[in-house]
């Protein structure tokens, strides 16, 4: 078995450095992200070549099935791939939800229609999706949504809103959770529904955020009609397609936090260290002048290391399946944690050049280190809060009881 | 990097995790220390884990040991941390082996390593001289007479002292107490005259003791390394030894950590279990996801020296800061969640908070290593 991966190893090897054009392995800016959806089509001809010859492939969705788009790959053969396109610095073909956070959802629960209607879309990046869950006051308690979908002859009317609906804006489709039945319990009356964006009585706007950029929407649904074939998976069985997601989607933001990926705006435009001895000074021997300051650098390196590790070592420990549902918990409250904790120490040691907002007296790092500061608050809300990751980690994975639980 | 133990180290791993709980409860250790036991180990079970060949366990085949790395150590070491066992694991298995493996002529080490890998020898490192660990702040001397040394100085918190039969010494054969090169190691017979070792008393009810050294003659051949470059031998103790302090940091954080978790599953509070409360499981939860990252440097620590990385020094003392780090406050916060109870003697769990802390300050705390880590990085 050992050997049949080495061979194809090799294989994808060869074909990536003749594939790869040289300027997709260069570090990529926040204007070239390869977002899926309608302004895929925009980016530089590189970027589409790349992309074209990996979807011809399959590689795009390396784990699919062939019919779809994909390329059948097993998980050695995919983590492999990710080993290899890592090797060479290749750039991400596609950046967005699609393939990692719904993918799986269309391959279990569509109907057959559905999955050839979307998936071969989505692994060609065609598609943006925003994910339509949360709601105006709900917070973490998901599943008390209220947008009420009622069943017409072939259509669901919709009445509802969201919020916190991420890239709403720019979206191409809504992945939808409304009410299908509003006597049922409330886990059990969820439905999921597709809807275009720009769907008649569908109308989304903006929400100012505190960092200045807005990539968190509202959007409203007034009347929106959807055909009952949008509906993916059974009525009522929207709660179980809600948690599969999200659990993907965990994984998913887990895997950039360790990376130190910059597709969230949170790159990491230099080393602590160095931004640490500019900021600060350092001594003739080149360590940072001021000893708390080193302290706090230290700290922070040395926790960015235990938590890569932590994620390798997760990553060893399953064979041939995926890290289980419950460690993504740990590792997603680590990882956010960590980067906020991170932040705070770069605008401390930015000292008061770290609280310009914009314009003069301010360097472009500056004010992009600022504003991602600002950004990194919402990694402990988004995606399940840390205290929703905590309550998972102490229920599922250390067994402790419901709370007021009578013994 | 694997991070995951081979199927042969969770072989070994499985038996030693059945012998230490078969053998060495934590009651065993409690019995030794409230005993004030003159030894304060068992010899006929150093003796039978020597049979299982566990003193020699990174001593190389050709010496009579085991042939294994710091990874087995380790896992050794997570049991002892684990069962607090007392054995003289970490003064002869780890720092003494590894001096004498690292430093000593092949005669020394045909003379010794055989006998320590039989439990016969035990040995020890005098190395730390005040408060603080500091690895160059030595002010014990020695000086040439011609044919040998003569030393002169004193050590303290040198663990298992009393029982030592050869001590590693570390003093100064050049520059100010404060320079940073200039140090020798040598070993010393722990009964030549001018050696007076003074048993001393700590929170664990562990051995470590005073090492007095007045005029103490010792070969020329007693040097272990270089003479003047001791730095290189001392490098080495000071990772290796960070890296199964580390494990067995992590081993009491786990026990720690386990007996807590259970104690909150079992304890009922205004008539329900106290772990139901969500102040209680978020800390439960934190403090889990700090064990995770714990085991996972830890274990770096080992494979990154196993394989002679060469970023090993600076992964094992991330391990060691880390696991100070982490020990202190599941230890901590175990003693509170158990609430009165983890106040009393009687109970075991304060014994992983002493044990903890008598470990962090050895061979350096976080802040030692957290500046080592710094330094290593080049900032």
């Amino acid at each position: 078995m050992d050997e049949s991966i080495e061979g194809f190893r090799a294989g994808i090897r060869t074909w990536l450095e003749q594939n790869c054009p040289p300027s997709m392995r260069l570090p990529m800016g926040q204007d070239e992200v390869p977002w899926e959806g309608r302004f895929i089509e925009t980016l530089h001809p590189d970027a589409k070549l790349w992309r074209e010859r990996l979807a011809s492939r399959g590689l795009v969705a390396p784990g699919w099935p062939k019919a779809y788009g994909g390329a059948e790959l097993s998980k050695d053969e995919q983590e492999v791939l990710k080993g290899e396109l890592r090797r060479i610095h290749a750039r991400p073909a596609v950046v967005g939800g699609g393939i990692p956070m719904f993918g799986s959802v269309f391959l279990d629960y569509g109907s057959e229609e559905l999955r050839e209607r979307f998936l071969p879309l989505i692994a060609r990046g065609q598609i943006r999706w925003a994910t339509g869950f949360s709601e105006p006051g709900r917070g973490s308690d998901l599943a008390g949504l209220q947008t009420r979908a009622t069943r017409e002859g072939d259509h669901y009317l919709v009445h509802g809103q969201k919020i916190w609906t991420s890239y709403a804006d720019v979206a191409d489709w809504l992945f939808c959770a409304v009410r299908t039945d509003p006597n049922a319990r409330k886990h059990e009356g969820i439905t999921i529904l597709l809807i275009p964006i720009d769907a008649p009585g569908m109308k989304t706007t903006r929400i100012d955020m505190i960092s200045g950029t807005s990539h968190f929407c509202q959007v409203f649904l007034d009347g929106v009609r959807v055909p009952v074939g949008n509906r993916l998976g059974a009525e009522g069985q929207g709660w179980q397609l809600i948690r599969r997601a999200l659990e993907n989607e965990r994984e998913w933001v887990a895997e950039f936090l360790a990376d130190g990926s910059s597709i969230f705006g949170l790159a990491e435009s230099r080393p602590l260290p160095e931004m640490a001895r500019e900021y600060e000074g350092s001594d003739q021997a080149g360590r940072i002048r001021d000893e708390g300051i080193r302290q706090a650098v230290a700290q922070c390196e040395l926790d960015s290391l235990c938590y890569e590790l932590l994620s390798s070592r997760l990553e060893q420990s399953v064979t041939g399946g995926r890290v289980s549902g419950f460690a993504t918990s740990v590792v997603k409250y680590l990882g956010a944690a960590l980067t906020q904790k991170k932040y705070e120490l770069m605008t401390t040691i930015h000292g008061s050049q770290g609280v310009g907002w914009e314009g003069e007296g301010f360097s472009e790092d500056e004010l992009r280190m600022t504003r991602a500061w600002l950004r990194s608050k919402a990694n402990s809300i988004e995606s399940g809060t840390s205290e929703i990751q905590l309550n998972v980690i102490a229920k599922r994975i250390l067994g402790l009881p419901e709370s007021g639980t009578r013994s | 990097m694997r991070l995951c133990l081979s199927e042969e180290q969770e072989l070994i791993a499985q038996s030693v995790r059945t012998y230490f709980a078969r053998e060495s409860p934590v009651g065993r250790m409690r019995q030794i220390r409230d005993g004030r036991d003159a030894t304060g180990f068992s010899r006929p079970l150093w003796k039978a884990m020597a049979g299982l060949g566990w003193p020699g366990m990174a001593v190389s085949e050709q010496f009579g040991g085991s042939g294994f790395g710091s990874s087995e150590l380790g896992i050794i070491a997570e049991q002892c941390g684990r069962s607090l066992a007392p054995e003289p694991f970490f003064s002869t298995a780890l720092l003494g082996a590894s001096a004498i493996s690292v430093g000593a002529s092949q005669a020394q080490q045909t003379a010794i390593l055989p006998a320590l890998a039989r439990g016969e020898l035990i040995l020890s490192l005098a190395w730390q001289e005040s408060a603080r660990f500091h690895p160059t702040r030595i002010a014990t001397t020695a000086v040439s007479d011609g044919s040998g040394f003569r030393l002169h100085g004193e050590k303290r918190f040198v663990p298992d002292a009393h029982v030592a039969d050869q001590l590693v010494v570390v003093a100064r054969t050049m520059g100010d107490p404060d320079a940073p090169t200039g140090l020798t190691v040598f070993l010393v017979d722990a009964r030549a005259p001018g050696v007076s070792i003074t048993r001393t008393s700590q929170i664990d009810g562990r051995n470590s003791g005073i090492v007095r050294l007045t005029d103490v003659s010792t070969g020329g051949d007693s040097i272990l390394g270089a003479l003047h470059g001791g730095a290189e031998v001392l490098d080495h103790l000071l990772d290796r030894g960070s890296a199964f302090l580390a494990s067995e940091l992590v081993g009491i954080s786990l026990e720690a950590f386990d007996r807590t978790l259970r104690y909150l599953k079992d304890r009922e509070q205004f008539g329900v279990r106290i772990g139901s409360f969500q102040a209680l499981q978020h800390r439960a939860a934190r403090l889990f996801c700090e064990c995770e990252m714990a085991v996972s440097v830890a274990r770096a620590a080992h494979w990154a020296l196993d394989h002679q990385s060469s970023d090993r020094s600076l992964i094992a003392s991330a391990a060691k800061a880390k696991c100070c780090e982490v020990a202190a406050q599941v230890t901590n916060e175990s003693i509170q969640m158990h609430g009165g109870i983890g106040m009393t003697d009687d109970h075991d769990i304060g014994l992983y908070l002493k044990r903890a802390r008598v470990i962090s300050s050895m061979l350096g705390d976080q802040y030692f290593h957290r500046a080592r880590f710094a330094a290593l990085s080049g900032f």
